[in-house]
């Protein structure tokens, strides 16, 4: 027995060198594309956010100039608020209203599949189609009843947005949070209600606890997503009125396109904004892992 | 006991009918764009919420205006995002599913470094690399519908070599050691024993790569070039982005065709569907 396992290790060895020869088949392809579509682009322009430039051909170093224009952007600072404050309602908004829909949904109640894979659908559509769906229906509920439009005010260009990412990502957190309390052990919810606790005990004390890595899961999704935005904010307002509803991703993407003197300030805006996201993310791996050791 | 189960009953029936309310409101924007996709232009401005009538209704007027008509045929901006989707999805499902085998099995430094990069790369927003990136798209002639497939590779290549890496891990190694034994090369190996394997993580990874590449506006918008190719959500963009006369019914009819075949197909196969778009959410 002892004998055919080594002998079976060093087929083992002897396959993987056999596999290492395809290579060039496997991997070398995906590699070749990865560096074109992702490595070299990331540090290419990680560099280019040290120079001046209008085109790649002709660029000047100018160190941490780029970043300190970017930092003293006013355009870019109130994107950077609008930003933070409209990710923070529609994280608030997205989770609270899937979290108890997922709760109604796992009562069993009639109609649960049809309702989950209704409340799903949105999330479907592409982020430019769903910008002009409700540009159209906003702007005449807007109109109708405000005398007024989406791109006139910055207020209403706000809620738009939120009601509109409300719409697309409910139901996708909605699918976590469900799957999350499916994993409530039964015996807790029963060893508890025995016990005489009411329903809001046993939502506190037990459900809530126990669905905390999909409240986390979905926190940081919802964050993320919120940073990330921008097909839905290029289409539902473009930014109007005069880049009021402008979000980070926008404001980076009009520093480069729409600038004629310096895309450098583009570039450095897309390093601070990768940044952020990145802490967000690494935060969020940071949390899981620890909620995990907990457990 | 009985009194509570009736009351129990009696709420669950009220929060179906409440649910069915909430539905309908939740289908209410795509239902008007639907009808409205019927009606004049004139009917359109003045009052959107109000059904088709004798008088508004179009028949399928905007239809016709919105596919036929315009600087740009539509329907080559519908034959452009399938060309683009299917080759995409494909090359990715291909190549990365083979990429991640192979780091998994060998392991070496290189491939550790390779794997490394990838879970980098699902933290990286798309404006990071968006101007270099399409820089070097079109130094290398990667903007037409038949080569930007590459590009879709490249930035999707993270993802989905986590995802599949993610399902070779679980695969026992006694499975293609026996393979191997029978005579197996490492091509026969991978194809007839560890792909048909992982049939259902290529359904969920090939999902979530058709909404992704099929939905995507910037990076086509970017890379291809936009007086030949553009891409359904390129086209839709161009018709409203552009100020002055906007026509409404043929933008209304527009998004319906986009969205028509995805909600028929979800109907149809939500449970892959949904199952696929939420492994996805690995993504940072």
């Amino acid at each position: 027995m002892k004998r055919l396992k080594t002998s079976g290790a060093i087929k083992n060895r002897n396959r993987l060198t056999e596999v290492r020869k395809f290579a060039p088949l496997f991997l070398y392809p995906t590699v070749a594309a990865f560096i074109i579509g992702f490595v070299w682009p990331f540090f290419w322009g990680l560099y280019l956010s040290f120079f001046r430039f209008r085109s790649v051909k002709k660029t000047t170093f100018i160190g941490f100039e780029n970043y300190i224009k970017a930092f003293s952007d006013a355009t870019f600072l109130k994107s950077f608020i609008f930003t933070v404050l409209f990710t923070i309602t529609s994280v608030f908004i997205i989770n609270i209203v899937a979290f108890s829909v997922a709760l109604v949904l796992t009562r069993g109640i009639r109609g649960s599949n049809f309702f989950r894979t209704v409340f799903f659908m949105p999330n479907l559509i592409g982020g430019i189609v769903l910008g002009y769906i409700w540009k159209i229906i906003l702007d005449a509920i807007i109109s109708r009843f405000f005398g007024s439009s989406l791109v006139l005010n910055s207020k209403y260009g706000f809620w738009g947005l939120v009601i509109l990412v409300a719409w697309q990502q409910i139901g996708y957190m909605m699918i976590i949070y469900i799957a999350g309390l499916q994993n409530v052990p039964s015996e807790y919810l029963e060893a508890a209600k025995i016990d005489g606790a009411n329903g809001k005990q046993l939502l506190r004390h037990i459900t809530i606890p126990s669905v905390m890595p999909s409240i986390t899961i979905c926190t940081f999704l919802t964050l993320t997503n919120g940073f990330k935005l921008f097909d839905q904010n290029l289409a539902l307002t473009g930014g109007r009125p005069y880049n009021e509803t402008e979000m980070l991703a926008l404001n980076i993407y009009n520093s480069f396109y729409e600038s004629t003197t310096n895309m450098g300030v583009g570039q450095a805006k897309a390093v601070i904004f990768f940044i952020t996201v990145a802490v967000i993310a690494l935060s969020q791996l940071y949390l899981t892992r620890s909620k995990e050791v907990d457990a | 006991m009985e009194i509570s189960s009736n009351r129990t009953r009696l709420k669950n029936s009220l929060l179906t009918v409440l649910f069915s309310l909430f539905s309908v409101v939740w289908f209410f924007p795509v239902v008007v764009i639907f009808y409205n996709s019927f009606k004049s232009n004139d009917a359109i401005k003045t009052s959107l919420f109000s059904l088709p009538d004798n008088l508004s209704f179009s028949g399928l007027e905007n239809y016709i205006t919105g596919v036929l008509h315009g600087n740009y045929p539509f329907y080559f901006a519908i034959l452009n995002s399938i060309v683009i989707t299917v080759l995409s999805v494909g090359l990715i499902l291909l190549c990365t599913s083979m990429a991640a085998w192979y780091i998994n099995r060998v392991n070496s430094l290189f491939c550790k470094i390779i794997y490394y990069f990838c879970i980098f790369s699902m933290i990286v927003p798309f404006q990071m690399v968006m101007f270099t990136l399409s820089k070097t798209a079109n130094t290398l002639g990667l903007d037409t519908p038949i080569t930007i497939p590459i590009v879709y590779l490249g930035f999707g290549a993270g993802l989905a070599i986590f995802l599949f890496n993610g399902f070779v891990k679980g695969i026992p190694m006694e499975i293609e050691e026996a393979a191997t034994i029978d005579g197996c090369n490492t091509l026969e190996l991978f194809f007839r024993v560890v792909a048909p394997v992982m049939k259902s993580t290529y359904i969920s990874v090939g999902i979530l790569e058709v909404m992704w590449v099929w939905n995507d506006y910037l990076l086509p918008y970017l890379v291809l070039d936009k007086k030949q190719f553009r891409t359904i959500p390129i086209q839709i963009q161009y018709l409203q982005g552009s100020y002055g006369q906007v026509n409404y019914g043929a933008t209304m009819a527009l998004i319906i065709l986009c969205l028509l075949p995805i909600i028929l197909i979800y109907f149809v196969c939500q449970k892959y569907i949904i199952k696929g778009v939420l492994s996805g959410a690995v993504k940072g």
